[in-house]
Formats: C-alpha cells, sequence, structure tokens
C-alpha cells in the first residue's frame, strides 16, 4: 500500500491597512464614506470610554472591569458587517462592537457597577450580554446558529472568544457541534497575547490559533487584529458565507491588550513595557485616522469635532448613571424563576424583613 | 386508558409535545437511531426527522451548551444525558448559563429547556450507571428538579417541564422505567411542577419520598400498617427543586412524625432540607425525631455489593417502626 499525501492545509494571514495607514488597493473593501466614518467613530468611542471608565474605577466610582483598549478594530470591524437580524455573542472586551449593537453607554457603567440593570436594552433583543466564564458562550452562539437553520432564518452569529479562550472544551466542542450542523457561525478570536498574566506562547504549541479551525473543516483565516479594514472583510465575508447557509467560519484577529487584563491585575508583573510601547505603534486608530485622512475624508476641524462630540456622549451617559438611583433591593427574587413558587416569595419576604430592620 | 411503563408514558409526552409544538427539539446521544439506550425516543426520528431529533457528537457541555442557544433563540429543546453520572461536564453550562441568564438580564433572555437523565442504581450497572445525584443538581439556584415516581406522573410532568419558562433538569429513576405499568390517561395531563402529592393519606406518621424510592416505600408502608394497624400518609416530592415544604410540613403538623426516604448520600441530601423545613414550620408538632432512612456517604459501590447499600423496603419499614414506637 502506497503512502500518500490525503490532506494538506494552509492559513492566510490578512492585512490591508498596514502601521502607517497605507492601504492595499486591491485588497481595500468598498465602504461608504458614512461608513468608514461610522468605523472610526466607533472606535474612538469605545476608546474614549473605556479610558473614563479606567480613571472611574480608580477614582472608585465604578468596579472592576476589562478594558478594550488596543482591541477597537478587531471588534469594530466585524461588527460593521453585522446586521440587526444578525446575533452578537461576545465575552467581556468588546466594547466597541456592543455600543455597535447599540447597547447605551450607561449600561456598561451599570454592568461594572454590579447591576444587572446593565444587561438589558431595548433592541438587544440578539444581543447576549456579557459572558464572564471563558469559551462557553461559543456554545451558545452555535445551539443561536442552529435555531437560525431550523427556522429557515438567513442570520449569522458572531461570537467572540479569546487567546486563553482556545484552550478551554467548549471552544472545540463549539467548532465541533458549528462544523457537524453547518451552524451560521463566525467565530472571532481575539488573540490579544496575554490571558491574564499567560503568554499566548505557554497557552498553546500551535502557530496561530486559526488553524485550531482546520480540524473542523471550517475555513479559517488570520487578520491584522488591529487594521479595522482587514477584521472587516474578514467579517463580512464569512458572515455573508453563513448567512447563505455554507457554515461556520473562524477569524483570528491578531491584536494586544494595552490595558491591564481587568482593573485587579499589574501588568508590569509579567510583561516588559517595550513590548507594550511596540503595540502602541501599532495602535489601530491613528492608523485608521491616518487611511481616512489619505481619502480626504478626514482633517483636523472634523477630528476636534468628533472628539468634542463623543466626549459630550460620554459625559452625558456618566452623568445618567451617577443620577440612576432606585435598584429594586428584592429583583434577583423576581427572575429565579419564571414562575412563583411559595418558598422563594417567604425568603423574599424575609429578606425585605431584614433590610427593613437594618434600616437600608 | 393504556398501561404504560414509565419509558413509554414518558416517550408519550415526548410525542404528544413535538406534535403539538413545532419548537420542541429533542436532543442527545444515540438519542435518534438508536431511539435512546433506554428506548424513551423510540420512534421520534421516524415520526420527527433529523431535524428535530439530533443525535449529537459526543460531548455533554455541547449538548447542554447548544440547548442554551436554541432555547435563548426560542426554541425549546429536549436534551438527554446518557446517565446521570456521565451529566457532570455539563454542569458548567447548567450553573454558569442556563440557571442565570433570567437573572443576569432580568427576564430579557430565558433558557426553557430540560434536561432529562436517568439516575439511581438497582439494575446491575457498570460504574458511573447508577448515581443519585440530585441534591447537586437541586442546590443550583433558578434550576428546576423534577424527578418522578410512576408512569403517570412522569407523562404529565414531562408535559409540565418542557412548557415550563425554566431550566428542569429532570431525573429518570431508570429502575421504574418497565418495573411497573400504569394506567395512563389518553388525554394530555399536566401535573404543577413545584408540587409535592399527598399520595395516601393517614395519621401516625409521615413518609416523605420520591422517584426510585417511592416503591420500596410504599411497600414497607403496607407492611407496617398490616402489622402494627397505625397508618401512614405518604408524601411524594416530586419537584426537588423549588421544594414544596408547605405540603410535607402540612402533613407532619397532622401526623407528628415522620420518616424521609432517597436513595443518594445522607450527607447534604434532600432528606437534610426536608427535615430542615420540618424544623422551621412544624416542631413543636413533632412527637419524634425525624429519620432518614437514605444511601451511605460512600462512593456507588459496584453493583455486586448495590442491592446492601439501597434503601430496602425491609430497612424502611424497620425505620418507620422505630419512629411510631418512639416515646
Amino acid at each position: 500500500m502506497p503512502r500518500s499525501r490525503i490532506a494538506g492545509f494552509g492559513i492566510d494571514h490578512l492585512q490591508i491597512l498596514d502601521e502607517q495607514g497605507e492601504v492595499d488597493r486591491a485588497l481595500e473593501p468598498d465602504l461608504s464614506e458614512a461608513r468608514l466614518v461610522e468605523l472610526y467613530r466607533s472606535m474612538v468611542i469605545a476608546r474614549e470610554d473605556d479610558q473614563r471608565m479606567l480613571r472611574m474605577q480608580r477614582q472608585g466610582r465604578v468596579g472592576t472591569f476589562g478594558p478594550n483598549t488596543g482591541q477597537e478594530a478587531a471588534v469594530c470591524g466585524p461588527a460593521l458587517a453585522l446586521e440587526p437580524s444578525d446575533w452578537f455573542v461576545g465575552a467581556f472586551r468588546e466594547l466597541g462592537a456592543r455600543l455597535m449593537r447599540r447597547e447605551p453607554l450607561t449600561h456598561g457603567y451599570l454592568f461594572h457597577n454590579g447591576y444587572e440593570e446593565g444587561n438589558v436594552f431595548a433592541g438587544g433583543e440578539r444581543t447576549l450580554p456579557i459572558s464572564i466564564i471563558v469559551g462557553a458562550q461559543l456554545l451558545h452562539a452555535v445551539g443561536i446558529g442552529h435555531a437560525m437553520t431550523y427556522r429557515k432564518e438567513r442570520s449569522a452569529v458572531l461570537a467572540v472568544v479569546g487567546d486563553g479562550g482556545t484552550s478551554q472544551g467548549d471552544f472545540h466542542e463549539a467548532l465541533n457541534f458549528a462544523s457537524v450542523w453547518k451552524a451560521p457561525v463566525v467565530f472571532l478570536i481575539q488573540n490579544n497575547h496575554w490571558a491574564i498574566s499567560v503568554p499566548r506562547s505557554k497557552q498553546t504549541g500551535a502557530g496561530t490559533l486559526a488553524q485550531k479551525a482546520i480540524a473542523y473543516d471550517i475555513p479559517a483565516i488570520q487578520v491584522d487584529g488591529n487594521d479595522a479594514l482587514a477584521t472587516y472583510s474578514a467579517g463580512r465575508e464569512a458572515l455573508e458565507r453563513a448567512r447563505a447557509g455554507q457554515g461556520p467560519s473562524l477569524i483570528e484577529a491578531v491584536t494586544y491588550r494595552l490595558m491591564m487584563h481587568t482593573t485587579a491585575d499589574d501588568p508590569t508583573k509579567y510583561r516588559t513595557d517595550d513590548e507594550v510601547q511596540a503595540w502602541w505603534k501599532r495602535d489601530p486608530i491613528p492608523r485608521f485616522r491616518t487611511y481616512l485622512e489619505g481619502k480626504g475624508m478626514w482633517d483636523a476641524g472634523r477630528e476636534e469635532a468628533m472628539r468634542a462630540e463623543v466626549k459630550s456622549l460620554v459625559d452625558a451617559a456618566v452623568k445618567e448613571f451617577e443620577a440612576t438611583t432606585g435598584f429594586k433591593p428584592d429583583a434577583p427574587f423576581d427572575h429565579v424563576f419564571g414562575t412563583r413558587h411559595e418558598i422563594i416569595e417567604e425568603q423574599r419576604a424575609q429578606f425585605l424583613e431584614d433590610l427593613a430592620k437594618e434600616g437600608q | 386508558m393504556a398501561k404504560l411503563t414509565m419509558v413509554q408514558a414518558i416517550n408519550l409526552a415526548l410525542t404528544e409535545e413535538m406534535a403539538r409544538d413545532d419548537r420542541v427539539i429533542v436532543m442527545g446521544e444515540d438519542v435518534g437511531k438508536d431511539e435512546g439506550v433506554f428506548r424513551v425516543t423510540a420512534g421520534l426520528l421516524e415520526r420527527f426527522g433529523e431535524s428535530r431529533i439530533i443525535d449529537t457528537p459526543l460531548a455533554e457541555s455541547g449538548i447542554l451548551g447548544t440547548a442554551i442557544g436554541m432555547a435563548l433563540a426560542g426554541l425549546r429543546p429536549v436534551a438527554e444525558m446518557q446517565f446521570c453520572g456521565f451529566s457532570y461536564l455539563m454542569i458548567p453550562q447548567l450553573e454558569g448559563h442556563a440557571s442565570r441568564f433570567r437573572a443576569r438580564t432580568q427576564g430579557a433572555f430565558t433558557v426553557p429547556l430540560v434536561v432529562r437523565m436517568p439516575y439511581g442504581g438497582g439494575v446491575r450497572a457498570l460504574e458511573h450507571h447508577s448515581e443519585s445525584r440530585e441534591a447537586t443538581y437541586g442546590h443550583l439556584p433558578g434550576v428546576k428538579v423534577v424527578i418522578p415516581s410512576g408512569p403517570r406522573n412522569a407523562r404529565a410532568l414531562m408535559l409540565a417541564a418542557i412548557r415550563d419558562p425554566d431550566p428542569v433538569v429532570f431525573m429518570e429513576p431508570k429502575r421504574s422505567y418497565r418495573a411497573f405499568r400504569e394506567e395512563v390517561p389518553d388525554e394530555p395531563e399536566v401535573m404543577p411542577i413545584g408540587k409535592a402529592q399527598v399520595v395516601k393519606e393517614g395519621k401516625d406518621l409521615t413518609l416523605v419520598s420520591y422517584g426510585a424510592m417511592m416503591r420500596p416505600a410504599l411497600e414497607a408502608v403496607a407492611e407496617v400498617e398490616g402489622q402494627t394497624g397505625r397508618s401512614v400518609e405518604v408524601v411524594d416530592i416530586l419537584t426537588i427543586s423549588p421544594l414544596d415544604a408547605h405540603t410535607i410540613a402540612g402533613s407532619v403538623r397532622r401526623t407528628g412524625r415522620c420518616v424521609v426516604v432517597q436513595e443518594a448520600p445522607r450527607h447534604l441530601g434532600v432528606a437534610s432540607e426536608v427535615i430542615a423545613q420540618i424544623n422551621d414550620r412544624a416542631l413543636e408538632h413533632l412527637e419524634a425525631p425525624v429519620r432518614r432512612i437514605t444511601g451511605y456517604d460512600v462512593v456507588t459501590p459496584y453493583f455486586g455489593r448495590e442491592k446492601a447499600y439501597i434503601p430496602t423496603a425491609a430497612r424502611i419499614g424497620r425505620g418507620i417502626e422505630e419512629t411510631l414506637a418512639y416515646s
């Protein structure tokens, strides 16, 4: 019996807009000025809001949160390619994408100040809340995708996970189920190089994270995750494939977490300043601005006006958040079950009685 | 009325509900062509097709995780775990997500699904095929845990579980699957989840149990009543969580004595909670300490020894007699 090669594989890397803002005209996506500006503005809002929340966390005005700074292009690009009828199933570092799904800015503050109210917003029927357990949400995405198939809906699901998440069993189970079911799911890996303190090199021996899809016969690509044109193009192609009934895809967006994992850790303990500085040079936002300027769509005046507008948006959100009061203390009892049970109602009564005794 | 086994009765409920509601999907390992290792899903693939009867990959977290997604998107999945002893890989999805979406989103997203699993011993099975882990699941807020004890209530509770707005862990006493038949009404009958049932009235003692233990418990009650002339009230818990403490405590207030029977290990078991509820609600009515007849706090032994470890009618009978005699 001869020995012969029965399968061969490869992974492409895509970059359209380089670190200097130079664009590859052959690969440049066909986007209107309005859409390009929307993409840029979304990244700027995400950055501004992120930095505001960080300052407020340091002042004790917000609880623990995981900053997104540096990763805006990785999620905003694919999110631009989403339709309202598509689903978004995120992890916890996709602020820009969430805002593009029309989640109000105020809600991030509510969530990170410990209120479930931050997870609920009008128009959020197809945007799942932050998922803190790493990797678990990918299976929900596959189930949602399969439900779309079952109902003959032409909607796709964009599901996000980090580099650390690709080590989880649920990541592999999700890819496997999606592959068997041809589920309309786009798996987006934000490879930001660090799972808290554990570097990408200790996470897996694989040369790329994208190649993990090969075992499941899922088309995969690695993109420059700080290039919003590349993440958009790859996202759009994969979402279109999903909507057309051609099954799942995987995108590895190579990016970098410029801040801490969450406000509870100190990254200087586990990584060098040189490394961080090198990645600041690849910041997705100035690069995109250069691109817009090169196309004659942007200038200092528009930049200044937008920055002021974004700042006032964030100001307003913070103001609204800080003015929000009257959180119903016994709301958790309302949402244990969808049916009423005496044993829960008795505990609610006890809880309220105790609360009253404590003068709260 | 037809006389059905529990396997047939659960199959009937699945068939009825799938015919009534096209949101209902059955999924799990070997639920299609093989019709489930206990044949609970017999005939479903033939009738409803591969889009609704899904033979899944062999991955319990994957099964529940994708079922959660389907439920979030408006379907009503009924996911099978092949055995209770294989179900633990789905706990992170159950605890982390199925039980929490309602609370996490204040009702905006809900997870109406059923996780079916055969549980319990007494069928001379291999390791991991005989566990009773209802306390594990019953401890999770936001999860309902239902355990039928016979064909009729299995059918009625399965209908209720599929229609329920919350995740329901439906534990099927595999030892009772084919042990006996019962009349099951032709018309769909739905029993409320969250309610225990007084299955036999009595005045001298309350026997509380559920699932596979109901049979030996009722046998023991008949034996003791015949010998002593005393009468025993029997409560079938049916819903482990949320527990119907009122029905249990109400009965104990009338009888003053109580024995609780469970197959599972004793420590932190359902019986412990039943006794705590009696303590809260009926202590002043007690004439004797509440007695627990349970499994032991040992790793479930291989089946060569299992008979000695699972409560028998004789052991339950002795517990009842001693509790009746206490003064």
